[in-house]
């Protein structure tokens, strides 16, 4: 219990949070990025065109098949190798969540847009309503409705995987974990429990707000 | 409007997968009159009332509003401000309120002020017997009540014409009634209405003409008195055989 300190010696949990401030600067512009090109992409996806159809399956398929920490590798280590481009990890991070985010975000847009019936469209027309009318006040309110719970979750795993970033050098909530527990190995050796219970709860802090949301809107939007 | 038809259409076919599903279908409706349209299934009674309102394209043939051709391209929309049309399934918009959906038309395709045409929506509610139900949302009524509400919209975009396509196929029997007293009132205040129904007792009281389609073709257009009770074509009379029951005894 008493390594318990650990946590607060000299400047340890500014140090956390700053890790924590990483995490969040990197998640957050990957979502934002993610759901600006995801809305895009998903707006495309809905197209018949056989061509722009393959190209987005195969996008889909290759963010969902290979594991997030291949993409930041092949981008931060295999860039460099290859083509001699030298990107920070924290560029590398945020270019393969986007990447991966685009692709996932664009298929909830593509989801929500065809889930809605057509007979939605066709009394939209029917009431005298212009293409542009029909998307703004019929179509996109309701496509919102179904995707706004599924984009906060997408959002909340975008957050979570972040802490893999630290295998390319980027310094975030974990890493800055680890370094302190390492620190301490010989002061407070039970310390590695405590620091990660301290992650742990930062990361709960950070998710469980945008879940709470998610399930209010939810809640509102059914009842 | 003088005597002039408010709706015409010439020689009307429309395929689908080279089915012919309208064949050269022809009438004309006046000011104030309400053609039913009858047939058995897949007759191209609901394909005709798309056709009208440019839902579907016709292969061949005209259709004429006021006298002015209706096309594919940009006057549909102006043509269609024009039409009313109802349809089967409940096709309220589920994420507004009654008020809302209402008001919607008017207010962006007419561009009129929303607090008078919300006025005016009120009181249309009260006619059909939902005043009370004006913030409600469509998964709060009835199928009965969506219904009326729907033909509350459309006859508020105070349509030269309103278009119903089996407006009642999808409710309990119950239910029905209170939707076909709301269409009956209307015909009494003059709408002019193009009605595909299989309520056949409800298409001899609201009816000025009814029109038998059977194939894609009108077999038989006749005073509602005359074609309920005194069929010319044999498949007609079979078509209405189907609803008599005693006739099976």
């Amino acid at each position: 219990m008493q390594d318990l300190a650990v946590l607060f010696k000299g400047n340890n949990f500014q140090r956390l949070l700053g890790g924590l401030g990483v995490t969040l600067k990197l998640s957050l512009l990957s979502v934002a990025l993610s759901i600006a090109l995801g809305l895009a992409v998903g707006a495309l996806m809905t197209l018949k065109n056989p061509v722009v159809r393959a190209f987005f399956r195969l996008w889909l398929e290759t963010v969902r098949i290979v594991p997030q920490l291949v993409l930041l590798f092949l981008v931060y280590f295999g860039l460099a190798k290859a083509f001699n481009i030298q990107i920070t990890g924290e560029t590398a991070a945020v270019a393969v969540f986007t990447f991966w985010g685009a692709g996932e975000m664009g298929d909830l847009v593509r989801g929500a847009i065809t889930s809605i019936p057509a007979h939605q469209r066709e009394s939209s027309a029917a009431l005298g309503l212009t293409r542009g009318q029909c998307w703004r006040f019929v179509l996109l309110p309701q496509a919102a409705r179904r995707l706004v719970p599924q984009a906060i979750n997408l959002a909340t795993r975008m957050i979570k995987t972040t802490s893999l970033v630290m295998l390319i050098g980027v310094v975030e909530v974990l890493k800055v974990g680890s370094q302190i527990i390492d620190a301490a190995r010989y002061d407070a050796p039970q310390g590695a429990i405590w620091v990660y219970a301290a992650v742990f709860f930062m990361y709960f802090i950070a998710c469980w707000p945008i879940s709470l949301v998610a399930g209010r809107l939810e809640k509102r939007w059914t009842a | 409007m003088g005597n002039a038809p408010i709706l015409e259409v010439k020689n009307l076919s429309k395929h689908f997968d080279g089915t012919g599903v309208l064949k050269d279908v022809s009438f004309a409706m006046n000011e104030g009159e309400v053609i039913v349209v009858v047939g058995p299934s897949g007759c191209g009674k609901s394909t005709l009332l798309r056709c009208i309102n440019g839902l579907e394209h016709p292969d061949g043939g005209e259709i004429l509003l006021d006298g002015k051709r209706i096309d594919s391209g940009a006057n549909l929309v102006e043509v269609r401000r024009q039409i009313g049309m109802v349809f089967q399934s409940y096709d309220l918009f589920p994420h507004m309120d009654v008020l809302g959906n209402l008001t919607l038309g008017p207010v962006q395709a007419l561009k009129r002020p929303r607090l008078e045409v919300e006025a005016e929506a009120e009181k249309a509610l009260a006619r059909v017997g939902l005043a009370d139900r004006a913030r409600a949302l469509p998964r709060q009524l009835s199928g009965g009540q969506k219904q009326r509400v729907a033909l509350v919209r459309a006859m508020l975009m105070h349509p030269r014409l309103l278009l119903l396509d089996e407006i009642t196929a999808a409710l309990d029997p119950e239910m029905v009634r209170e939707v076909l007293n709301v269409v009956l009132d209307l015909a009494r205040d003059g709408m002019t209405m193009l009605i595909v129904t299989h309520e056949m007792r409800f298409a001899e009281a609201v009816a000025d003409r009814v029109m038998f389609l059977e194939g894609g073709v009108v077999l038989e257009s006749a005073k509602p008195s005359e074609f309920f009770h005194n069929p010319r074509s044999e498949r007609a009379r079979q078509f209405l055989n189907t609803f008599e029951f005693d006739a099976v005894k």
